[in-house]
């Protein structure tokens, strides 16, 4: 299941640096499998997003690395060592979470001295580097207020302050951006990313938000039922989706389900039950003629062809269901004998399709935007 | 215009439901303390025998006045104060423990909710008799320290424990795991953030406890022993039982509710001085995007936005 992209760093090779999940399971008393079997190696540096739908084991993987959860089995190393019997203050970690978890009764300052007093830092020192760190996240200003005086990206940044000023040497985020509106949202995510490029620290990121996975990650995590789905940088998890669970969960695939009807090398022709025949390269693939086979099309890589004409390879003759307007673009939700088909062209094309539902047209693609999905 | 008369005429209804309320309420209390600037010759009903005067409320403190029960009360005062005091702290203490186990599932928590509310619904004067038979059994006699304000802190428990788990329903465990995470061990975590987040339920505990024991007479009355010295109650309830009721009673009835007033503002002004630091929270896009570059080091100084 767990199929791994082009860019994939193969855990075991990588030797003692980084972060290694080694086949980490977690099994809730009630008998729930949160996690299942979950491998990954993240390197220092790298930022990578968890991405998964809620419940899917993500959340509770970060906890495990956190230390606020303990395994079931399977083994948690950080440059080697095991963390998964150290308590979590000792751990070389700190958690951004959900809700920020600031502390209500202190100030913003005393907040972000917190981790330094609990490492024994002394009063004037702590007070200097913590000065420091709420200037970085620009908030020295507002330093005695107390955190339900602020505003929810303002929590955010002291949340952020306070877990950098103990120098962690992996920095978990759990939906870090979920809780803010959409404009700041989308302000944090390159804030987020340029600090992180600066400091240089290892950041492990969960979101099921599929837009700041893809905007934020160097390696995007796709999660599902507990297991991994796929590890690959954004550009192949949005074009080049593994699994069917993939392509429906990053939203915007055309997912075609028939039957392999011809083999050719490593080239597979596979056709649907309403004679949609698509056709795809599938190196070291051995499924052969007569086998059941998906294929997922990016909407975006669908072109419009406004000829009706007879049935050709990859191509469908389709009707129009809703016009979508959606300013850059038009999303055209289509239909082939009951099967939803979706189309993306530029926005500026939206007066030749207005008004059009109903009618029929053919949609086409290119070979290389064919992907072959793994069930 | 139909519409807004009959609105008007629901406020009207609710309003004078709600003098009515307060009149209900307040009229005996008040009632009473008219009553207690009775003069000499005063009874303990309406309208008043002779002038007006201080007599009952001297006879309250002073021993030496003719048929005072100024002793009695002072002692069963004293008594009373200071073993509520311990009936509150016990309570606090026991109940704040036990709740912190409920944070966590443990195996029959069913079980042990419903024994733990059992004493909140055992009527009290049973209670007390169960109470009252077992130690005989066991051979050990009663009296106020032990058994009096054990059977009352086993009935304050269940309330103390009900205010404490209202508490965890709303406290964000992340919390807690944030202080664990920035390097405070488990003792350090409970006393930097448990404790000062949760204080004023377990002082809420402690008030349970010492209200229902400063209050309690079913319990203690059989729980004494003849020969101590008893609680207000106890002492209050004797006093009319065996002698004429007497306006000195009203005073002393209106002394203790000024008391009980006069605590609860102190209370509620601490606690609204401790909230009032926290102030309340802003959420205006202006601060929100006004912090100009923010996490960006090269980014220039941001505008001030303390407000």
């Amino acid at each position: 299941m767990a199929t791994e992209g082009a860019a994939t760093a193969v855990p075991s090779s990588s030797g003692v640096s980084g972060l290694d999940l080694v086949k980490l399971t977690k099994v809730f008393p009630g008998g729930g499998v949160a996690v299942s079997d979950v491998n990954l190696h993240v390197d220092h540096g790298e930022y990578v997003v968890l991405l998964g739908p809620s419940g899917c084991g993500k959340t509770t993987t970060l906890r495990m690395i956190g230390g606020h959860e303990f395994p079931t089995s399977g083994d948690i190393l950080l440059d080697g060592e095991s963390l998964v019997y150290m308590q979590p203050h000792k751990r070389p970690t700190t958690t951004v979470f959900q809700h920020f978890a600031l502390f209500p009764h202190r100030t913003v300052l005393q907040n972000v001295e917190f981790g330094l007093k609990m490492h024994g830092v002394g009063k004037e020192e702590r007070r200097k580097t913590s000065l420091e760190a709420l200037e970085m996240v620009g908030l020295e200003q507002l330093s005695d207020r107390y955190p339900r005086a602020l505003s929810g990206g303002q929590q955010q940044r002291v949340a952020l302050a306070r877990v950098l000023v103990t120098k962690p040497t992996a920095l978990l985020l759990d939906e870090p951006l979920g809780d803010l509106d959409r404009l700041l949202q989308l302000r944090m995510r390159v804030e987020l990313r340029n600090l992180q490029r600066q400091l240089g620290l290892m950041f492990l990121h969960v979101t099921h938000n599929q837009e700041e996975a893809l905007s934020m990650a160097d390696r995007i995590v796709v999660m599902n039922d507990a297991r991994i789905h796929q590890i690959a940088d954004p550009l192949t998890i949005a074009t080049k989706p593994a699994t069917e669970l993939v392509a429906r969960f990053m939203g915007d695939n055309n997912i075609i389900r028939g039957k392999v009807v011809e083999r050719e090398g490593t080239r597979l022709v596979v056709e649907d039950d309403h004679g949609v025949r698509v056709s795809v390269q599938a190196p070291g693939e051995a499924t052969s003629v007569g086998e059941p086979a998906m294929v997922a099309v990016r909407a975006a890589a669908v072109e419009v062809v406004e000829n009706v004409g007879g049935p050709a390879l990859n191509s469908a003759e389709c009707e129009i269901v809703f016009v979508e307007f959606l300013g850059d673009l038009v999303k055209l939700h289509l239909t082939v004998g009951g099967e939803r088909m979706l189309a993306k062209v530029p926005g500026e094309r939206y007066p030749s399709f207005r008004g059009r539902e109903g009618e029929k047209i053919r949609i086409s693609w290119r070979e290389d935007d064919g992907q072959l999905l793994h069930a | 215009m139909r519409r807004r008369r009959r609105t008007d005429w629901a406020k009207w209804a609710l309003g004078i439901y709600f003098v009515l309320f307060l009149i209900f309420l307040y009229t005996p209390m008040m009632l009473m303390g008219v009553l207690s600037f009775q003069g000499v010759y005063g009874a303990i009903t309406f309208p008043f025998r002779g002038p007006v005067g201080l007599r009952w409320w001297h006879a309250l403190f002073d021993s030496s006045l003719p048929s005072s029960h100024a002793a009695e009360i002072q002692s069963a005062g004293a008594q009373s104060l200071w073993v509520s005091f311990a009936a509150g702290a016990i309570v606090a203490v026991l109940a704040f423990t036990l709740s912190m186990a409920f944070r966590r599932k443990f195996p029959l928590q069913g079980l042990a909710f419903y024994v733990i509310m059992l004493a909140l619904m055992t009527p009290g004067y049973l209670l007390a008799l169960g109470t009252q038979l077992f130690w005989k059994f066991m051979g050990i006699d009663t009296s106020l320290w032990k058994t009096a304000l054990g059977t009352n802190v086993v009935w304050g428990i269940p309330f103390g424990f009900l205010v404490m788990l209202a508490v965890w329903n709303r406290y964000d465990y992340h919390i807690e795991e944030a202080a664990r995470d920035l390097g405070a061990d488990q003792k350090r975590a409970f006393r930097e953030v448990t404790l000062p987040l949760v204080w004023t339920g377990i002082f809420g505990g402690f008030l349970f406890g010492f209200t229902l024991m400063w209050n309690d007479y079913d319990r203690t009355v059989l729980l004494l022993s003849g020969s101590e010295a008893s609680t207000l109650p106890v002492q209050i309830a004797g006093l009319t039982l065996t002698t004429a009721i007497r306006p000195d009673l009203y005073a002393l009835g209106m002394a203790t509710t000024l008391l009980s007033l006069f605590t609860i503002a102190l209370v509620l002004g601490v606690v609204g001085v401790r909230l009032r630091l926290r102030a309340t929270p802003v959420h205006k896009v202006e601060e929100e995007f006004g912090l100009g570059g923010g996490l960006e080091v090269e980014s220039e100084a941001p505008p001030s936005s303390a407000s």
